[in-house]
């Protein structure tokens, strides 16, 4: 081969990296170009959620002014929801939610651990799927059902087999004997708090199965190892393992007690008074709401209604605080 | 060998006879007949998947977790088949620790870490607690390091140290065999060197069994060394004489890196 061919083919293999190069160059525009669009449009997408979140507080503040307005910071603590009289205050509303969530919670959150740990210690594999299926469907069930369940079929059997026992066993007791006393008549706070518990067991429950199923079985082995029975594995590693996702998981169900409306607003008893018996018929700010909106009249009724709502929406802003805190908490303490 | 010669023995920590193991319709090992000697260290090697993780695993029952894998034959300890259904599971576990792979420490303190174990076994009252912490982790070499810091998360630790934190876990309750399931492939070789001289130190109050990827591994640390192959026990025997003469041709081919 010459030198002058040589050269040539040098220039030539120069040109075409110079090509190469352009074309490269124009595919990485392309690429760019591509991916800001991406992220302005996933952007747009959470900025939405933001919007949304903004846009429900605000609307739901402005109409919820004249009430304010007219009773003032009191609102929140009045125990008094009068509609003829436009006296409005939330407490009974508050109290009716809270004291049903909890109880919900207080009987949801050991049956859904138990359901758990069942479901990922010592279930026979055989029993895992069709189990862990039933959970899920469970949690589908529209919550009108649960409702329409528990006013036809739940509180009559309550009033009949459980209350009188209830009471027989507490009424004497001072204090916890008062949560039971009244007429046993089926509807009412405690009615309300177990079918709550009934409706977020399944949401609790898997949740915590699946992040015990996240446990390394290394780490699990381990505690095996050193002697643990099942319970003292689940106790001891396995819960503090998954600490974050089992309160995450409450809070899940507590966020849905708080909120559910149908089934409440069914075996409630729609009482606008707290009487200290769990027997006694409430309502939930859900169930007010639910209950009073389509005959309200314009005017404090409706912007009471619009407060009792935002209250709402700061009590489960509290409660997600409250969650994030316990969580943050815990963790420093554990020294990650 | 029948169960009296067995019993007279008291120079044998484990026995295994005619061991066989079956994960659903694969049998995992087969007949499997091998003496562990008390107070020495003896090592498991082969290639992936011919069941010296199995083997180990068998010696204190572990395999009870998971449905579907069971064992028979006999495995004897202290005089009793440890997998006689009767045999309490939890009892064995505690007299046979285990450390594994991965350095798994308890999502608790340090200082927790070992006592936990302990506490199942034993009311000590505070003080003889912290002795026995500090012989657990002075044991494991890692006390001078940790000493300032009981009270952190046994996951502030790093790797090397998380491996030493649970092999002193494993000694606190006092066991009588140590199984290590690859105890340093996660580890830098600083580290391993570390748990290399512990296992060293670790074999005059106890019976260590060990499984090993890591030939040279096997060789600088054991006294005896079983090589196993597609569940069959191939070769046992002192690993000096393994590991420069081995008797058979598959053992001679494993070592010298010919399959494997």
């Amino acid at each position: 081969m010459d030198p002058a061919t040589m050269v040539g083919q040098v220039s030539s293999m120069v040109g075409k990296s110079m090509e190469q190069t352009d074309v490269h160059s124009a595919r990485v525009k392309v690429f760019q170009w591509q991916d800001g669009v991406f992220h302005k449009v996933t952007l747009l997408f959470a900025l939405l959620v933001l919007a949304g979140l903004f846009g429900i507080l605000v609307s739901l503040a402005i109409e919820a002014i004249p009430a304010l307005r007219e009773f003032g910071p009191s609102f929140v603590w009045t125990n008094v929801w009068n509609v003829p009289e436009e006296k409005f205050g939330a407490v009974i509303a508050i109290y009716g939610t809270v004291v049903t969530s909890l109880i919900a919670l207080f009987i949801a959150v050991p049956v859904s651990f138990g359901i758990a740990l069942f479901l990922t210690e010592t279930c026979p594999a055989w029993l895992r799927r069709p189990l862990g299926t039933a959970i899920e469907l469970l949690a589908g069930v529209p919550s009108i059902i649960y409702g329409i369940w528990g006013l036809f079929i739940f509180a009559p059997l309550f009033s009949e087999h459980v209350q009188p026992y209830l009471q027989g066993a507490f009424g004497s007791i001072p204090v916890v004997g008062g949560w039971f006393s009244g007429p046993p008549i089926g509807i009412g706070i405690l009615a309300a708090g177990i079918v709550l518990a009934l409706m977020v067991i399944p949401f609790i429950a898997s949740v915590m199965r699946d992040v015990f199923e996240t446990v390394p079985s290394v780490l699990k082995e381990s505690a095996y190892g050193v002697g643990c029975t099942t319970w003292e594995v689940v106790w001891n590693v396995v819960l503090p393992y998954t600490r974050v996702g089992v309160v995450g998981g409450v809070m899940l169900g507590l966020g849905r007690a708080l909120g559910e409306t149908m089934a409440v607003t069914f075996v409630i008893g729609n009482a606008n008074r707290i009487t200290g018996s769990l027997f006694a018929p409430g309502n939930s700010i859900a169930s007010v709401l639910a209950n009073e909106f389509g005959e309200a009249s314009p005017g404090l009724h409706v912007s009471s209604l619009f407060a009792l709502g935002l209250v709402l929406f700061v009590i489960t802003f509290i409660v997600l605080s409250l969650s994030r805190w316990l969580i943050r908490r815990g963790t420093v303490k554990q020294g990650h | 060998m029948s169960t009296n010669d067995v019993e007279l023995r008291q120079d044998i920590a484990l026995q295994v006879r005619n061991l066989n193991f079956y994960y659903g319709n694969f049998k995992g090992l087969k007949g499997i007949n091998l003496d562990i000697e008390r107070h020495r260290v003896t090592a498991f090697i082969g290639p992936s998947g011919c069941g010296k993780s199995t083997l180990l695993r068998t010696f204190n029952r572990m395999f009870d977790l998971y449905p579907g894998q069971r064992a028979e034959g006999e495995i004897i300890f202290n005089g009793k088949n440890i997998l006689d259904k009767k045999q309490d599971v939890n009892l064995v576990r505690a007299k046979i620790g285990m450390v594994f792979q991965k350095p798994t420490p308890f999502p608790m303190s340090i200082y927790e870490n070992i006592a936990f174990g302990v506490r199942l076994y034993e009311k000590l009252s505070t003080p003889e607690m912290n002795d026995r912490v500090e012989w657990a982790l002075r044991k494991a070499a890692l006390w001078d390091e940790v000493k300032g810091k009981l009270q952190q998360s046994g996951l502030s630790l790093s790797g090397g140290q998380q491996q030493r934190l649970c092999i002193a876990r494993a000694v606190a309750v006092k066991p009588e065999v140590v199984l290590l399931d690859e105890p340093t492939s996660a580890l830098d070789p600083i580290s391993t060197a570390k748990v290399e001289e512990l296992i060293y130190e670790l074999k005059s109050e106890y019976t260590i069994a060990i499984v090993t990827h890591n030939m040279q591994q096997a060789a600088r640390i054991s006294d005896y060394t079983a090589f196993m192959y597609l569940g069959d026990l191939i070769e046992f025997g002192a690993t000096d004489q393994m590991f420069i003469k081995p008797q058979q041709k598959q053992t001679e081919e494993y070592i010298t890196g010919r399959f494997g």
